[in-house]
């Protein structure tokens, strides 16, 4: 493969019992792009975030992340937190998890948990009010500041996150991952329960994203506008299996996705098809 | 205001009939039929329908007043409307308690010097105090349910014990010794233990609880058994015994001597440790770890997504709160002056954990409160004999329909850009493992 891939799946598996949830998948995704993962309910698109994240371990298969640094790491073989605190990985979820009574400044000041963690020397530091701990502290609270006004809710930084709107909850589940300055994002359909608005805005974040912090972004969407409109790749799976990849465009037109989306519901068949006429 | 949506007479009437049948099926045979083995050890019986009856009837009248109570604060969860002047007036109120209850009860040994009772009154519940705010780590914060919390206490307490007995260690060495133990203690438990969640963690608690029980009540070359440890050195003023004799505190100082001043010590000593608790704990809440605790209790999955290692997140938990309990221990002990295994059943572990539910999880003043409320509550009560306890529960379940989230029902952010405002425990997580 000529193309710079961030992210490398190679005949990857997961088999829960009899259920063969992603069967011998390969894909790869750019750096500093958005790869889009898409397909029918039930397709298995989540299974494969939670095997790069760590939450489930692959039957088989291999999944090589190449950070910019050259470092090559091979997500299979860490478990559950080193993805995100060594590989890089954060990822949003489905149903959103964040930490409902905490306030959603907080939410943000424990994703950067690590990075505080080394900050108030393993706590000692941080107990005596060290003035390097002071500093890191500060720090650790603009960037959080930052992440809220991006998110355009600085105004609600004091509220508790179970408080906020749906639409605000999935965007601060977004700031909350990048707060742990990821290499690799993965977003499980954010914007799934928002409206148009809503949606438009979420394309343009995640576009921010990618110029900006030069995040590879790889995203599950059923929205097809949101995919068509900010995805430089798309891959589409069906049954545990990739049926078609390529560009938005490409992948709109493939008789064989259409097809897999009739099969699943009509509409969003409608909606694949429709969003580039 | 809700009578409009009270379920009504008929609905209490069902629900206490219903509680009266299944008391009636309950107590039949374990109160109605009394059998005993004759003097033949033939099988003698005879009944006591009017005990029976009488229990029946309490279960159906008790029933109603609870459904009573309940429609007259309202189900679980509605929004009652307080008017805001008394909504303010209460948040000042609530403001000043901490600070007026501090101050208070660094008095107490002023106003109360010839009240050998309060005195020791004031030294259990600042023991529960601490206890609490200690556990209030494990359980309020990180939300593990610890059943065997006493375990920890009674390490700290048998630790000074012996080395004091055993190495003729100081109290000011062994008190560290003691927390340090305890947290070991905590550790070693918590790394096969923590992997588990919910009720699971609670039973292997409980039992760890007993285990170190059953140890200290068998290992008789080292503990003393059921004898306990006695003659346990009572603490030094750094080194300054408290004693009679001519190289005494009261001799240096050249006044009278009194028992009191080793009761007004004790006081301050275990104010002073329970104090250091909660200032370690309010300084932790606000550094990475113990946000990282409270995040573990809200939704453990979401840490492990951010790159929090939930093991050792959990272990610092679990040996912080076994810290504060083994200096506890090591207190009780040298109070005493003397321990047997019997000051640390599972009634103590209970204990500390009602007071932390009943004060609200999580909240440091609500702890304080609990402890003030059941410890000195439970004195108040000491009139009324056999029925203590029966007053005690009723107290306990009332306080728990009208404040299902304890005293303390809001949870304090840690960490704010403009407005400090407390969040709603409705919306706080108890935590599941
Ligand atoms: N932990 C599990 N145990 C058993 N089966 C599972 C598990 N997780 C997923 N599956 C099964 O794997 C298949 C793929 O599920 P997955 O959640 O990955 O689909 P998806 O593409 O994310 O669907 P959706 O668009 O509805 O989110 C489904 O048949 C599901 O029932
Ligand atoms: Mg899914």
């Amino acid at each position: 493969m000529s193309a710079d891939h961030i992210l490398s799946v190679d005949h990857l598996s997961m088999r829960f019992g009899g259920i063969v949830a992603v069967n011998d998948l390969s894909f790869g995704a750019e750096r500093r792009k958005i790869t889009a993962l898409i397909g029918p309910n039930g397709a298995g698109k989540t299974t494969v975030f939670n095997c790069i994240t760590g939450f489930y371990k692959p039957t088989s298969g291999s999944m090589r992340l190449a950070h910019d640094d050259g470092r090559n790491i091979q997500l299979e073989r860490l478990n559950d937190f080193r993805i995100s605190k060594q590989a890089k990985v954060a990822r949003t979820f489905q149903n959103i998890r964040l930490f409902p009574g905490m306030t959603a400044l907080e939410n943000l000041m424990v994703a950067q948990h690590n990075a505080l963690m080394r900050a108030s020397g393993l706590t000692l530091l941080g107990l005596i009010g060290a003035p390097s701990w002071r500093v890191a502290e500060k720090a650790a609270i603009d960037l959080a500041r930052t992440w809220l006004e991006r998110i355009g809710l600085l105004d609600r930084a004091d509220d508790a996150a179970g408080n906020l709107p749906y639409g605000d909850q999935r965007r601060l589940e977004i700031a909350r991952a990048m707060c742990t300055e990821p290499a690799l994002l993965c977003l499980d359909e954010p914007a799934a329960g928002l409206n148009a608005r809503e949606s438009a805005s979420l394309s343009e974040l995640l576009l921010a994203i990618r110029a900006n912090q030069g995040t590879s972004i790889l995203l599950i969407e059923h929205d097809m506008s949101v995919v068509m409109e900010i995805s430089d790749h798309v891959v589409v799976m069906d049954y545990g299996v990739k049926i078609a990849e390529g560009t938005p465009q490409h992948v709109r037109d493939d008789p064989k996705v259409i097809a897999a989306y009739l099969g699943a519901d009509e509409e969003e068949a409608i909606a694949v098809m429709e969003s580039g006429t | 205001m809700q009578t409009s949506r009270a379920p009504g007479v008929a609905f209490i009437f069902k629900k206490a009939l219903i509680s009266a049948l299944v008391a009636l099926v309950l107590f039949s045979l374990m109160i109605g039929v009394r059998t005993e083995a004759g003097s033949d050890g033939q099988l003698t019986y005879w009944t006591r329908f009017g005990d029976l009856a009488m229990m029946v009837a309490t279960v159906f009248g008790g029933s109603i007043v609870v459904e009573l109570l309940r429609q007259w604060w309202g189900p679980v969860g509605t929004v009652r409307v307080v008017p805001p002047q008394v909504t303010s007036a209460l948040s000042l109120g609530a403001r000043l308690v901490a600070p007026v209850l501090l101050i208070f009860t660094f008095l107490v040994p002023v106003i109360f010097y010839n009240e050998r009772y309060i005195l020791d009154l004031g030294i259990l519940v600042l023991t529960y105090v601490m206890l609490g705010w200690g556990l209030n780590v494990v359980v309020g914060l990180a939300g593990l349910l610890d059943l065997g919390y006493v375990a920890f206490y009674a390490v700290g307490a048998y630790s000074y014990a012996l080395l004091a007995t055993n190495f003729g260690l100081s109290f000011w060495i062994c008190l560290p010794l003691a927390g340090i133990l305890a947290a070991f203690w905590g550790v070693l438990l918590g790394f096969p233990v923590l992997r588990l969640r919910g009720d699971y963690l609670a039973i292997v608690t409980l039992a760890f609880g007993e285990i170190i029980r059953l140890v200290l009540l068998n290992w008789q070359s080292v503990t003393g058994g059921p004898n306990g440890v006695t003659g346990i050195p009572r603490p030094t003023m750094f080194g300054i015994p408290l004693s009679p004799g001519d190289d005494g505190l009261a001799a240096m100082l050249r006044i009278e001597f009194s028992p009191t001043h080793r009761i007004v010590f004790l006081f301050y000593l275990i104010l002073a440790l329970a104090l250091l608790t909660n200032w370690v704990t309010i300084r932790l809440r606000r550094l990475p770890i113990g946000r990282a605790w409270e995040a573990l209790r809200e939704d453990e999955v979401a840490c492990r997504a951010l790159g929090i290692n939930t093991t050792t997140t959990k272990l610092t938990a679990f040996a912080t709160g076994a810290m504060f309990g083994g200096l506890a221990g090591a207190f009780f002990a040298t109070r005493q002056g003397f321990i047997s295994p019997e000051s640390f059943t599972f009634h103590e572990s209970a204990l500390v954990l009602a007071i932390v539910v009943l004060g609200g999880m999580g909240s440091q003043l609500g702890v304080a409160l609990a402890a003030l409320a059941m410890i000195g509550g439970f004195e108040l009560f000491r009139g009324l004999d056999q029925y203590r306890m029966l007053v005690f529960g009723m107290a306990m379940v009332l306080l728990m329909i009208w404040r299902p989230r304890g005293l303390i029902g809001h949870r304090a952010p840690t960490v704010f850009l403009e407005r400090n405002q407390a969040i709603s425990s409705d919306l706080v997580k108890e935590g599941h493992g």
